[in-house]
């Protein structure tokens, strides 16, 4: 186990190293820098100032050397400055992690919450009533873009209480908070509760019909513990992967969440920087998500072993 | 008792006088919508009212266009930091009298100093290594300033080449504050100082712009609010509902369309709406430096074919201007009548003729319908500026062009476009005053880097260099006329229409007079109350 671990932190450092050269290498292969877009923004064609702007950056000295002075900030903890605003690029991204990890825990949780336990009720109630009503909410959940779900459900709330649920200032508490992500991560947390039910219920379909549930029931247990101790519990392996996938993906729906809802949230403003080409900002944000992926993924390797006593992972 | 009924008289009278000075409330907090990010705080450096709305309020100008008067014209413009201004006789020496006591945001003393400073780095008078101005897309308005002195710390004198009536009239600009000496480049762009009624608490990207009330400002009285908040709402339709729910007392400038505006005005029916033209106009570029619209003939055909009518019904629901390069009464002051502007080509009222015409060009130059001159129209790659396109390329079939759209991200726009990798073009252009100078100078004159066309004619240097001495005001309109005559003829950046949206706020926001020649002007806020 011990070595396994090893492997597998080496394996994740040199992900994280595969990455921030794919990043860095990506981002230049863009058309136009941020000298290009600033000179642009102000309507203008000036080649001087355009290489001033350029060279005040450091964007006119060669890529590796670029490459190395943000790896070395990154390993001393030194972002670098952002482009546009001048200002440290931590001081930028920093306050904006909170709110999107809280959306992203929030829209997971939802998800879980609503995709788990309607999946087990759809499979439990195969082919009644609440299976099919079960079954067209979930279609609803992935056919439903989440940006037309957000502005529906602003519309609704000036329509019919006259205010709407945007982020305009910083909440003042816990509750408040609470209550204004809340509905954003309904929004973005409905196509993956979809997702997580869909899969909960065809895994729990097709747990329920081994040979060892027959055997449980006809030792005369009951169904709550045939459903939940023995099926739930193996159908559980596939669904823990894809909520572990899911945890990514739903960074791609904030971006239109955050969008909508006006959250100040890291989604948005990494779009915001790569249309700037604010190259200090995108590639650390792309590094921390990159980072939270690869962590992600090692704790669901490591869940197996719980869910799972007979997964052992081999020194 | 003759006499007690007079004081009575009298003293109702001043009572009713006086009693709008005491109806203006002071305090609140003014929301506003914005539509984006600012590029930076530096009003110098930036060409777009995403920056002067936001930022105005935190400086003076020397002077400015008077705020109360809807329409921006030289004969009303009015004090700011320079309490009086004069001339030489030769009109070549503008010397302005300062104010004294006024104070920076933080605190150190104003002087002529900052005014020279200021327009010294504007005409790069300043040594390599300062930052104050790194981008100047104004350089070609002071082309004419060749020095700025300065007699003693509150008189300072500008310095021109040649008399140049329009110079009050770039001062008096939102485009033309007065910066801090003292500050750098980047607190300018990012938290600046300024002498103005509210500094800046905070910018924060992507979320909001927060300026509060300047206590020390030197205008007493004023200003009214206690704080702005401009909340950056990138999405339209959240911004747009935020204003329905109450969420912003404002919309962000310009920023309600026509088809917009009647959603806004059932949800929310006591919202006060003012429409008025945005200073930009939608124009063609046309690449004259390569095949196959190098052609005079072909330049004047495409022109011909087109029809300014479905762009304005499509897009502005029929409520957008027809004009050439400049503003068309009775909002601008230097545009052509309509009668006159029918006789420039492209204007005429007979569609079909123009069509004809364009037609036969086209047969001359061995193109027909089965054999078409195949182009790309080359657009930024933005709703505003795709749609145009596309009407215009419907629009060259009728001339046997068969066009092509060729979205251009907007990064490499203006790359784009200065590298003449195009044939045909559609633009937007926005003006800063409403005065030939900055029109002509910046977009059709050989030295502006704005021109982004390289668009090169000595005849039409010539003429702005001679409307722009011109003190007659009503020769300088014939000089006028007579350039926008030969650019229509010239086919240089045909105009197709001159846009126009609307701006809504609540009724409990009163004192603001929005500028209808000048969307970037009249965004100081000082007169700005809360009725609440």
């Amino acid at each position: 186990m011990g070595s396994y671990l090893v492997r597998r932190f080496l394996l994740m450092a040199l992900t994280l190293f595969g990455m921030s050269i794919l990043i860095f290498v990506m981002l230049r292969l863009v058309p136009g820098d941020i000298a290009d877009i600033l000179v642009d923004a102000a309507g203008i064609a000036d080649p001087k100032e355009k290489a001033k702007i350029a060279k005040e950056l450091g964007l006119d000295r060669p890529i590796i050397e670029q490459y190395g002075q943000w790896i070395g900030g990154l390993t001393r903890g030194d972002l670098g400055f952002a482009y546009v605003s001048e200002r440290p690029a931590i001081e930028e991204i920093a306050p904006r992690i909170p709110i999107s990890a809280k959306l992203t825990l929030m829209a997971l949780f939802f998800s879980v919450i609503l995709g788990v336990p309607f999946g087990v009720i759809s499979a439990v109630r195969q082919n009644t009533t609440l299976d099919y009503f079960l079954r067209v909410l979930s279609l609803s959940g992935l056919s439903l873009p989440s940006f037309w779900l957000g502005l529906l459900v602003l519309m609704a709330s000036v329509h019919w209480f006259g205010t709407i649920p945007i982020y305009t200032n910083e909440p003042r508490g816990f509750l408040q908070e609470v209550g204004l992500l809340a509905i954003p991560a309904a929004v973005v947390g409905f196509r993956s509760s979809a997702l997580i039910m869909r899969l909960t219920r065809s895994s729990m379909l097709e747990v329920m019909r081994q040979d060892y549930i027959r055997t449980a029931r006809s030792k005369g247990a009951s169904n709550t513990s045939v459903n939940y101790d023995h099926a739930l519990r193996n159908a559980l392996l596939p669904v823990v992967t894809i909520i572990g996938i899911e945890a990514a993906f739903l960074v791609g729906g904030l971006i239109v969440t955050e969008t909508v809802f006006n959250i100040p949230g890291v989604a948005r403003f990494l779009v915001e920087a790569i249309r700037w080409r604010d190259y200090p900002i995108v590639q650390n944000l792309v590094m921390l998500i990159a980072f939270v992926v690869v962590t992600v993924n090692f704790l669901v390797d490591m869940a197996y072993m719980v869910l799972d006593p007979r997964i052992k992972y081999a020194d | 008792m003759r006499s007690r009924v007079a004081f009575a008289a009298g003293t109702l009278a001043a009572f009713m006088l006086a009693a709008p000075v005491f109806a203006q409330k002071q305090g609140g907090t003014l929301k506003i919508s914005h539509r984006d990010n600012p590029p930076s705080a530096s009003i110098h450096e930036e060409a777009t009212i995403s920056v002067v709305q936001p930022f105005m309020a935190v400086f003076n100008n020397l002077v400015m266009f008077d705020p109360t008067e809807k329409t921006n014209s030289p004969d009303k413009i009015v004090p700011d930091l320079a309490e009086s201004w004069s001339y030489n006789p030769d009109q070549t020496k503008l010397t302005f009298k300062l104010r004294s006591g006024v104070k920076w945001h933080d605190g150190k003393p104003f002087s002529a100093n900052d005014v020279k400073c200021t327009w010294d780095a504007l005409i790069g008078k300043v040594d390599e290594k300062s930052d104050l101005i790194r981008k100047n897309p104004r350089k070609i308005w002071y082309s004419n300033l060749k020095d700025i002195t300065v007699g003693s710390d509150t008189e300072v004198t500008f310095v021109l080449g040649r008399p140049q009536p329009s110079f009050l009239s770039m001062l008096a600009a939102g485009y033309s504050p007065v910066y801090a000496c003292h500050a750098n480049g980047r607190d300018m762009r990012s938290k600046p100082i300024g002498t103005g009624p509210f500094k800046v608490v905070d910018f924060k990207r992507n979320e909001a712009v927060k300026l509060v009330r300047n206590p020390d400002y030197w205008k007493k009285g004023r200003p009214y609010l206690d704080a702005i908040d401009w909340k950056i709402v990138p999405n339209r339709s959240t911004r747009t509902l935020g204003f329905v729910a109450g969420e912003f007392d404002m919309t962000f400038d310009s920023d309600v369309t026509f088809p917009m505006l009647k959603d806004v005005k059932a949800q929310k029916p006591d919202a006060v709406c003012e429409a008025r033209p945005t200073n930009v106009n939608t124009n063609i570029l046309i690449n004259r430096d390569a095949p196959p619209f190098d052609k005079p003939e072909l330049r004047r055909a495409l022109v011909l074919a087109i029809d300014q009518k479905p762009f304005n019904d499509i897009l502005f629901e029929g409520q957008a201007l027809m004009s050439a390069v400049m503003l068309p009464p009775p909002y601008g002051l230097w545009g052509m009548p309509k009668e006159v502007l029918e006789t420039l080509p492209g204007f005429g009222s007979d569609v079909a003729k123009n069509r004809a015409e364009a037609r036969q060009i086209m047969e001359k130059l061995g193109y027909t319908k089965d054999k078409p001159l195949k182009i790309k129209v080359a657009t930024r790659n933005i709703a505003i500026y795709r749609d145009p396109a596309v009407i215009l390329i419907d629009q060259l079939k009728s001339i046997y062009i068969d066009a092509e759209l060729d979205p251009i991200d907007t990064t490499v726009w203006y790359n784009k476009i200065q590298r003449k990798d195009y044939s045909v073009g559609m633009n937007l252009t926005g003006g800063g005053v409403d005065d030939p100078d900055t029109a002509f100078y910046e977009n059709f004159h050989s030295a502006s880097d704005r021109n982004y066309t390289a668009y090169k004619n000595p005849e039409i240097d010539a003429l702005i260099d001679k409307q722009s001495a011109e003190l007659d005001r009503d020769k300088r309109k014939k000089i006028v006329w007579e350039i926008e005559k030969k650019l229509a003829e010239d086919g240089a950046r045909p105009v197709i229409n001159h846009n126009v949206a609307n701006t809504c706020w609540t009724p409990q926001m009163k004192g603001l007079v929005l500028q209808h020649n000048g969307i970037y002007n009249g965004w100081r806020f000082e007169d700005v109350w809360l009725d609440r």
